[in-house]
This record gives structure tokens, C-alpha cells and sequence, in this order.
């Protein structure tokens, strides 16, 4: 079965409008709003993690190798960790290229 | 067993809290509310009772953090007065919405301009529609007794909302008078901890104060409404409760003399007993006096009103806030619209008294009922002894 | 009903008064209201305190104006306000002075009962202060025996602890010596 995007009746809204399945924030995928990604260039990368400490959606992941990528499902495309690396390993590119 | 003692209403009123065993008491002074947090600071100085007292930079804040305790499964109280109420309006109706039993003692005032620190209830009309249950008081015996009811009535798992209890400024809060206190293992019998519906805690994760889209807004909106209608039957269960424990009773809509009254008064609040005698000095003139005095304002009481109209050719609403250009004062339009769909009904007039702290003496309901019985007044409301 | 009325100043502990009397007619389970001039206090600035006493619970909430005792804890106080303003001409006026009736009366415009006593005198000796308001206590329930002198007591210790039983004092000192004219 589907969850409910909400109740369907004011007999079902919970007291308060409180919502006790944790994380249902996370069924909404943000990256839907994004019109540029961020690439990285890991010739370029440092790894100093410059890119996760900045991205304010937290969607920015250490990979095994120490690299940097980007959960597409929540990347806003705001180009934070783009303008924050400073040795210019991150380029954002149209969303459709 | 009750226990006959002198104290300042407001000092009083401290005691009661104290007795619910709140665990936050989060208030900022204002005048005329300032002795219930003296008093309540030092009860928790003393030790004498183990919560915590917070001390907030202002009434918003005071609210806020009455709100936050609350999610946390506290018993919380606060108290405030005129500016500070309306300070606190940002957060009043998200209190409710949010569904947090805080109790809120309202010391009511007059609210600026101009400045003014005496008492009228222009407050609490102000903050009438933001959903929480609002007890008046008429003494400070029913003070103390609304406090601990409060917590009863808000707490109650088919009400969850907030409740304040109307207590006029100077008039009540500043006069020592003799009050009956119910001990501790009466109140703890009558008012038991507090099992909150949802609490802030890890092993239970909860949103709380979530967003309300329009599909969701108005739903939110109708639930908020039912709860708040449908808590008068809780209102009035946990009275009958209290009159059976401890022989004072309280109704929605008190009655006094009304059985053949020909022209009654309306009241709220601390004036309720001064007209009381004045219904007394009529009586003894011959004039077929009565009063009824409003003790539940929201959920406003429908149902009782209309039965305890019956037989009143004219109902003199008394009003203590004006509704500036609207239809008279608060108390009156409220009553006037409950009887609209009434085949009898009676004349209603309107009086806005005691405004800003104006002393309103027994004579004056006298000359109200007197002016009243023609059933109509020259103006729709009128400025009762106002000069010009 | 029996209403009272109290004049000082700002800072010299009417209100105090009238509420350890209320307290101690509590205590003795008859009914008392005891109130402030409704409003805003100011150090030194003449103040008003009321009382009402009475064998059945009080109902009335309004101001008083016809009061059966004006109590004045501060001489200068009478030729500042009208201390005898709505006192019933049955009642009693009674002022902490050490002047004469005839005196007083040159000052005061009421024809009634006006009791006197160097208050200020006794709590000078008794307190070492000239705070007059226990004191005048002790004058006021000899002049009216609202309630026993004994009444006083506890709620004296309640508000005043270790120096109660000074407050004691001047009020039974005043008690024995207030004259009533």
C-alpha cells in the first residue's frame, strides 16, 4: 500500500498535525528543483572536503577512495561546493549536458 | 482537607500552581501578573517545589518556551497581562494548534493606548480567536480552583489544548482575601500526573510544528475547531467532579435570580459579584431583577446560554473591550448572534464598562437595569458613564 | 460590612497594614478584604489602602468612598489631602499626631469621632524607626476592636520573623495608649 501524501479528512489529521514516521522528509527528492549538477574533477580534488563541509543539504558523500560525488536524488544544484573548492576541481554544468 | 487561609490572590494563585506540581513555570512579569512570578520563583527557591523556573527576555519567549517544555511531556505554566498577551500572539494560536496543555493565567489589563495598567479585558478579546479554552473568574477562591482544573480540562486526551484563566487585574490580583486550599493528596488525587499524548524523544521519533499546505491547512483548521467545541463536555464533567470533591460549583453560565427575572444582567469576571448585589437591591425595590454570569468564554457556551435566557425579556450585556467599529462589545455580539435563530428571544442591550480600570459600583448596575428595562438604548452600545 | 480606609505615603507600609489586618481577621475566621489604591506606587507620593471586614463573605469588588474609619499613618498627610472626604459622620477618624484635638481640627473639617496617637513616638522607642504602620495597627483595633490584639500575632511573625515581637510591642503600647476623643 501507498502511504497517504496527506489525510484525506480532518478526522485523520494526527492531534497537532504531528508526524511520527521519522524521516519522511526524505521521501521528497529536492534534486527534482535542480537546473545545474556539479562535477568534480578528480585530477584536480585534494580531498579536502571543502564540498561536504559546505553543501547545506548534506548530500555531498565520501566515496572509498577518499573522493568526493553528489546524491543527485537531493542536490539542489545551488553550486556551494563549486564556488567553495578552491583548487577549482568542481564545475557546474547544465542539468541537460 | 481544605485549609481556610488570607493571601493575595496572585500569591494564591502561585500555591495552586504549585499544587498541580507543574514541572516549568516559564513567565515573565508584567504588571498587574508580576506577584504570581515572585511568588512562584521563590516557591522553587524554598525547594518547596521541584520544577523549573525560567527566566525569559519576554512574554514571546515565555510562550515559546512554555511550548518547547510542553513537547517535552512537561506540565508547564505561565502567566501574563495586556502587552505581554499580546506579545505572546504570535505563539497563542500555535499553542493550541500544536495541541499543548500549557495553563496561562491572564491578570487582565488594558492593553495601550493610552498606557493604562488597570483593569478591563481588551486582551483577552484581542487574543480571542487563537483556540485556547479561557476560564473567568469571579473571586480567588475560583482562581485557585480554575488553576488546578485547568491542567484537568487541557490535559484530558480528547482535549489537548490550552487554558486560560481570566483573572482581573488589581480587583482580584492585588486583594488579600480569605481562600479555601484543597491539600496535596487531594489535588494529586484530582489532578494526576500528566501522560502526554506525544513527547519530544528519541526512542519515539515525532514531528512536531510541521507545515501546513492549503490541502492539508484547512483540515488542520476544522480538527482544531472540533476539539476546542467538543471540550465543553470535559469542561463541564471535571466541574461537576470538583463539586463533588470539594461542594463549589461552577457552570458555563451561572445563574443568579434568573427564574422570574423580567431584565438580566450579563458579566465576566471579578464585576459578577458587585452586580450580584445590586440584583439584590432591585429585588428588594420590587424590580424583577437578574444577572448571568459567563464563567466558560471559549468554547463559548451555546447551548447553556440559550436555556438560561428563557423567560428574560431583556438581557443587559455588560462588555469590559470595545470591538472599534464593529457591532458592540465582544461578550455582546457573541450573545446576540447565539440567540439570532431563537423564535423568542430576548431585547439584548449593551454597556462597555469599567474600561481601563473605571470603577463600576453597585449603583451603576442598578441605573443599567433601570436604563435596560425599555429594552432598547439610544445607541447600539453605549459608553456607560462616559462624560460628554 | 465595616470599611476602612488608610492614608500614608509611598514606602511607609499601608498596604502592609491592610493586609496583616485582613490576615488576622482570616484568621479569626470572619471574612476581609484587604487592597491597594489600585495603580502605580511611588516612594513618599501620598497612598491609599482599603479594608473591608464582615461575618459573611464579601461580594462587593468597587472602590470605597464612604468608609466607617479613616486611618492616617502620616501627620503631614492633612494638610496634603482631605483625609476625612466620604467618612461617615458616624465613623471614626484616626491620625498619628502628637498635636492636639483642637488643633486638629483646625486643620481636619469633620465633626465626628476623631481618636489620636503619637504613633511615630512609640515606634521610634519600640523599632527605633519612625515606620508607623504596625503600630497604628495597635491604636486602630483598641478604636475598633475589629479583631483581638492576639490576632495580630502570627501573621506579625510571618511578615516580620525576628523582629516581630518588636512590632508587637509598639502595637500594644499603642493599643493601651491611643486617645479617643
Amino acid at each position: 500500500m501507498t502511504e497517504k501524501k496527506w489525510p484525506e479528512t480532518w478526522q485523520e489529521v494526527n492531534p497537532g498535525c504531528m508526524v511520527f514516521r521519522p524521516g519522511s522528509a526524505a521521501a521528497y527528492h529536492t534534486g527534482s528543483w535542480r537546473a545545474m549538477r556539479p562535477i568534480w574533477d578528480n585530477v584536480k580534488c585534494i580531498k579536502c572536503g571543502v564540498c561536504y563541509i559546505y553543501c547545506p543539504e548534506g548530500c555531498v558523500t565520501e566515496d572509498a577512495d577518499g573522493f568526493f560525488e553528489v546524491n543527485l536524488d537531493y542536490c539542489k544544484g545551488c553550486g556551494i561546493c563549486a564556488h567553495e573548492c578552491w583548487p577549482s576541481a568542481i564545475k557546474m554544468v547544465n542539468e541537460e549536458e | 482537607m481544605s485549609k481556610r487561609v488570607g493571601m493575595e490572590v496572585t500569591t494564591a494563585c502561585a500555591e495552586a500552581a504549585a499544587l498541580c506540581r507543574i514541572d516549568v513555570a516559564s513567565v515573565y512579569p508584567i504588571t498587574p501578573q508580576s506577584h504570581i512570578a515572585e511568588h512562584l520563583s521563590e516557591i522553587v527557591n524554598d525547594g518547596r517545589l521541584d520544577a523549573s523556573f525560567m527566566t525569559v527576555e519576554s512574554e514571546h519567549s515565555a510562550l515559546s518556551a512554555a511550548m518547547g517544555a510542553s513537547a517535552t511531556g512537561a506540565r508547564v505554566f505561565t502567566a501574563t497581562a495586556s502587552q505581554g498577551l499580546l506579545f505572546m500572539s504570535e505563539i497563542l494560536p500555535i499553542t493550541s494548534a500544536m495541541r499543548f496543555p500549557v495553563v496561562m493565567i491572564i491578570a487582565n489589563r488594558a492593553i495601550s493606548g493610552p498606557i493604562n495598567i488597570w483593569n478591563d479585558h481588551s486582551d483577552i478579546m484581542h487574543t480571542r480567536d487563537t483556540g485556547w479554552i479561557s476560564f473567568f473568574a469571579d473571586n480567588g477562591q475560583e482562581v485557585v480552583d480554575m488553576t488546578i482544573q485547568a491542567f484537568k480540562v487541557g490535559e484530558n486526551r480528547n482535549v489537548m489544548l490550552p487554558v486560560n484563566v481570566n483573572v482581573d487585574g488589581f480587583q482580584l490580583t492585588h486583594t488579600v482575601e480569605p481562600i479555601l486550599f484543597p491539600d496535596q493528596e487531594e489535588v494529586d488525587r484530582f489532578l494526576p500526573e500528566y501522560v502526554p499524548y506525544a513527547t519530544l524523544h528519541p526512542d519515539r521519533p515525532v514531528s512536531m510544528g510541521t507545515l501546513g499546505v492549503p490541502e492539508i491547512y484547512a483540515e488542520a483548521q476544522k480538527a482544531k475547531d472540533v476539539a476546542i467545541v467538543n471540550s465543553i463536555k470535559v469542561v463541564k464533567e471535571v466541574w461537576k467532579e470538583w463539586e463533588k470533591l470539594f461542594g463549589r460549583k461552577y457552570e458555563p453560565i451561572q445563574s443568579y435570580r434568573t427564574k422570574d427575572a423580567d431584565v438580566a444582567l450579563v458579566t465576566m469576571g471579578s464585576m459578577g459579584e458587585t452586580a450580584e448585589i445590586a440584583v439584590d437591591a432591585l429585588r428588594k425595590q420590587g424590580v424583577k431583577a437578574g444577572l448571568l454570569k459567563i464563567k466558560l468564554w471559549r468554547p463559548f457556551p451555546f447551548a447553556e446560554l440559550k436555556k438560561a435566557v428563557k423567560g428574560i425579556r431583556v438581557l443587559a450585556v455588560t462588555d469590559r473591550a470595545c470591538s472599534f467599529g464593529g457591532p458592540g462589545g465582544p461578550v455582546f455580539s457573541e450573545i446576540r448572534s447565539a440567540l439570532y435563530e431563537e423564535s423568542v428571544r430576548p431585547a439584548i442591550v449593551n454597556y462597555l464598562i469599567g474600561l481601563g480600570g473605571r470603577d463600576v459600583q453597585v449603583e451603576d448596575f442598578m441605573e443599567m437595569v433601570r436604563k435596560a428595562a425599555k429594552g432598547k438604548l439610544s445607541e447600539p452600545y453605549e459608553f456607560y458613564g462616559v462624560r460628554g | 460590612m465595616l470599611e476602612i480606609r488608610w492614608h500614608g505615603r509611598g514606602g511607609q507600609g499601608a498596604v502592609t497594614s491592610v493586609e496583616l489586618l485582613a490576615l488576622s481577621a482570616i484568621e479569626e475566621g470572619k471574612y476581609a478584604q484587604g487592597f491597594p489604591s489600585f495603580g502605580t506606587e511611588r516612594r513618599g507620593a501620598p497612598v491609599t489602602a482599603f479594608n473591608r471586614f464582615d461575618d459573611k463573605q464579601i461580594k462587593i469588588r468597587s472602590g470605597i468612598y464612604h468608609p466607617d474609619v479613616v486611618v492616617v499613618l502620616d501627620e503631614s498627610l492633612v494638610a496634603l489631602v482631605d483625609v476625612a472626604e466620604g467618612l461617615k459622620p458616624t465613623g471614626i477618624l484616626l491620625v498619628n499626631t502628637t498635636k492636639s484635638l483642637a488643633d486638629l481640627k483646625k486643620i481636619i473639617r469633620f465633626e465626628g469621632k476623631i481618636a489620636t496617637c503619637d504613633a511615630t513616638g512609640i515606634a521610634r522607642k519600640e523599632l527605633g524607626v519612625p515606620i508607623t504602620n504596625t503600630t497604628m495597627l495597635g491604636a486602630l483595633l483598641k478604636v475598633t476592636g475589629i479583631v483581638k490584639l492576639s490576632s495580630l500575632n502570627a501573621p506579625l511573625k510571618e511578615r516580620f520573623g525576628r523582629l516581630a515581637p518588636k512590632n508587637q510591642a509598639a502595637a500594644k503600647r499603642a493599643y493601651e495608649e491611643v486617645k479617643i476623643n
